[in-house]
């Protein structure tokens, strides 16, 4: 960590596009836990139109709309050399919901058009018969504690055999194939369905993203991003009376 | 009433009844139950009730409520009785009560929910549509923009003699009003967010100048005589100032077109009506303000999606002593917080501030990120109470916002 000379860049691509759902927490979060354990960091916004650097140390890709999410397709397609070399070069990919569909191989709509993705992980999305709207829990594999979650989407994922998911589905929807999964896992690259943002609500994930990038973090007091985990996680884990009571009071108001 | 149908008459007072009961039972405000109650007694209600009134709609993401309040002021200058639904309760059955207590011949000004506008044009024979703005709200139970934008321009497709006064500045707005008769008002769009790619076509919009433009279609801002300049509205020749009671430039983009219209379709003169709407000071609760338990007083606004945080927040920055930020997520508020990270919270650094609401650690979690220091504190007027300064300003979402109308609300409907 203290060998890196150069500020870490967090790319925040096409924030126009793949924007709707609070993606640009999930950047923001990665510069301040940087800044506060005083490495420095920066928030590099790739506005749509605009060519993806292969200089980024994350690429964060988040959801969007059907027409944006077109026009994205179409930029990361342009950008596709760049951004692997990026990735190869070091770099972390970071896809959550539509930009998640992007990286695999392509997104078929439920009228049959193909939309073509920049193929960087063996994954196919099709959509599905309706739009899968809640809260998640993922259980992901060790060392990365429970993760909450919101999720709007909906494709169904299917991963490549040679694909690991980010994790198991404790409730909620996630991938949607029948699999019980949610997500994808490779090197230094990470797709989820997960939204809310996701990072700020999950420190350790955002912290194990920032190692990828720059090793060992000193220690961060994360008491409320806890807190507020903690809560999701109970509110999307509830089955049965207290589920049904739940839902009895969020219809108020 | 003479004219209703029996049938009618029977839904009407079956609604009034269920109203009534609504209200003494403290579970709502009456005007949506007891409008279901009518149109499933009575399917074609509406088109009766509607008899020998002459209607405008307004409908937008924000502002509906405020807009249909300073349009019914503006109106009320004129020999006409105006009838009016400026409390919120703007779906199908909300309207149904106040069309049967409304007094005939005369003038209706009713607010409808974006979703709502293609359903009830018809059967109300509504004359006039005023098109404000959208932009995202509810994500989780409404979906996306461009499809809300797309049934109002079918709307428009089927009725290209309908008057339409719009905002020229907003592009799913101008894609929806096209193809009717439509008078524009070019109010600024300060939130982009949702309007990145061009409605008719995909193509990403150029916005290097004040003024939307496709390079790939040519769909582009309109152009128009009738200006919001400031305070002052440009309709022409005459230039109306508009000297609003109500606080904010996104007030003043709603009384620019209620003025547009009650000036443009109904005839009423520029400076009556932007008089009429000056006065206006409270609508539905919004502005209002609630006692604290040291006697101090909070100014409560309503905030329901980023856009609308996004315009209160630069008030807030410049104006308020404190503020809290109440944020409940249940089903009429969408269940999806996320817009939290969309809006610049940042904005508050230095403002004495406090996280509340149901959702108060997600608004926790952002204040600290935008390095705003808070206090985190469920019940918004205790967290109100807990900040300095004469009258703090409380800014909610929609279900906290109704709990404290109605527990303090005045009843200026």
């Amino acid at each position: 960590m203290a060998t890196r000379e150069s500020a870490v860049r967090v790319g925040l691509v096409y924030p126009e596009l793949l924007g709707t759902y609070g993606d640009r927490g999930n950047a923001l979060v990665l510069v301040q836990r940087c800044r506060w354990r005083g490495i420095d960091a920066e928030l590099v916004e790739v506005a749509a139109g605009e060519p993806i650097p292969d200089s980024l140390d994350v690429y964060l890709f988040g959801g969007g709309e059907d027409d944006p999410q077109n026009m994205a397709a179409a930029g990361l397609r342009d950008s596709r050399a760049a951004i692997e070399r990026g990735w190869q070069g070091g770099g972390v990919v970071f896809a959550v919901c539509a930009g998640f569909q992007l990286i695999g191989h392509s997104y078929v709509a439920a009228d049959g058009a193909v939309l073509e993705g920049i193929g960087l992980i063996d994954a196919v999305t099709n959509a599905g018969p309706s739009r899968l709207i809640g809260e998640v829990v993922v259980d992901p594999a060790p060392p990365l504690p429970r993760l909450t979650g919101f999720e709007n989407h909906g494709g169904r994922t299917t991963l490549g055999s040679g694909v690991a998911p980010l994790g198991r589905v404790v409730s909620g929807g996630g991938n949607g194939d029948g699999s019980g999964t949610d997500g994808a896992l490779a090197e230094r690259l990470m797709g989820t369905y997960l939204h809310g943002p996701v990072l700020p609500r999950n420190p350790a994930l955002a912290d194990h993203v920032l190692r990828w990038v720059v090793g060992d973090l000193p220690p961060l007091d994360s008491t409320w991003e806890e807190r507020l985990r903690a809560e999701r996680i109970a509110a999307g884990t509830k089955t049965g009376l207290t589920k049904w009571w739940q839902d009895r009071m969020l219809a108020r108001g | 009433m003479s004219a209703l149908s029996a049938r009618t008459r029977v839904a009407v007072a079956a609604g009034s009844a269920t109203g009534w009961m609504s209200r003494v039972t403290g579970r709502g405000a009456g005007a949506t139950i007891s409008g279901r109650v009518i149109n499933r007694i009575s399917p074609h209600a509406l088109d009766e009730l509607a008899a020998g009134l002459r209607v405008a709609l307004v409908s937008a993401t924000n502002g509906k409520t405020t807009t249909t309040k300073l349009l019914t002021a503006a109106l009320r200058t004129g020999p006409d009785p105006v009838a009016s639904n400026h409390t919120g309760a703007n779906l199908t059955s909300g309207i149904a009560p106040v069309l049967a207590a409304a007094t005939k011949p005369g003038l209706a000004a009713l607010e409808v929910d974006e979703r709502v506008v293609a359903r009830v044009l018809d059967p109300l024979r509504a004359e006039l549509l005023v098109l404000g703005n959208l932009s995202r709200d509810q994500l989780d139970r409404y979906g996306e923009v461009h499809a809300v934008g797309a049934a109002w321009r079918k709307v428009a497709e089927a009725h290209p003699d309908l008057h339409v006064v719009a905002n020229a500045s907003d592009p799913h707005v101008v894609y929806a009003a096209q193809p009717a008769r439509t008078t524009w008002v070019r109010l600024g769009l300060q939130w982009r967010s949702d309007a990145a790619t061009c409605p008719a076509c995909g193509a990403l919009l150029d916005w290097s100048t004040d003024r939307f433009r496709c390079p790939q279609c040519g769909f582009a801002e309109p152009d128009t005589v009738n200006v919001l300049d400031g305070d002052t509205l440009v309709l022409a020749d005459t230039r109306v100032p508009l000297r609003l009671s109500l606080p904010g430039q996104w007030n003043r983009y709603n009384a620019a077109l209620a003025i547009t219209a009650a000036v443009d379709h109904f005839g009423i003169d520029p400076q009556v009506a932007a008089d009429a709407a000056a006065h206006v000071d409270t609508v539905a609760g919004r502005y209002m303000t609630v006692p604290l338990a040291d006697g101090r007083r909070a100014r409560v606004f309503l905030a329901k999606n980023p856009a609308g945080w996004s315009e209160v927040l630069h008030w807030v920055a410049g104006t308020a002593a404190s503020v809290v930020i109440a944020v409940n997520a249940r089903v009429a508020d969408g269940k999806d917080p996320s817009w939290l990270w969309d809006v610049p919270y940042e904005l508050l650094r230095g403002l004495p501030a406090a996280a509340a609401g149901d959702r108060c650690l997600d608004v926790a979690v952002r204040l600290r990120y935008a390095e705003v220091e808070h206090a985190v504190e469920p019940d918004p007027l205790r967290a109100a109470a807990a900040l300095p300064g004469d009258e703090p300003v409380l800014l909610c979402t929609y279900t906290q916002f109704s709990a404290l109308y109605r527990k303090f609300g005045d009843g200026d409907a």
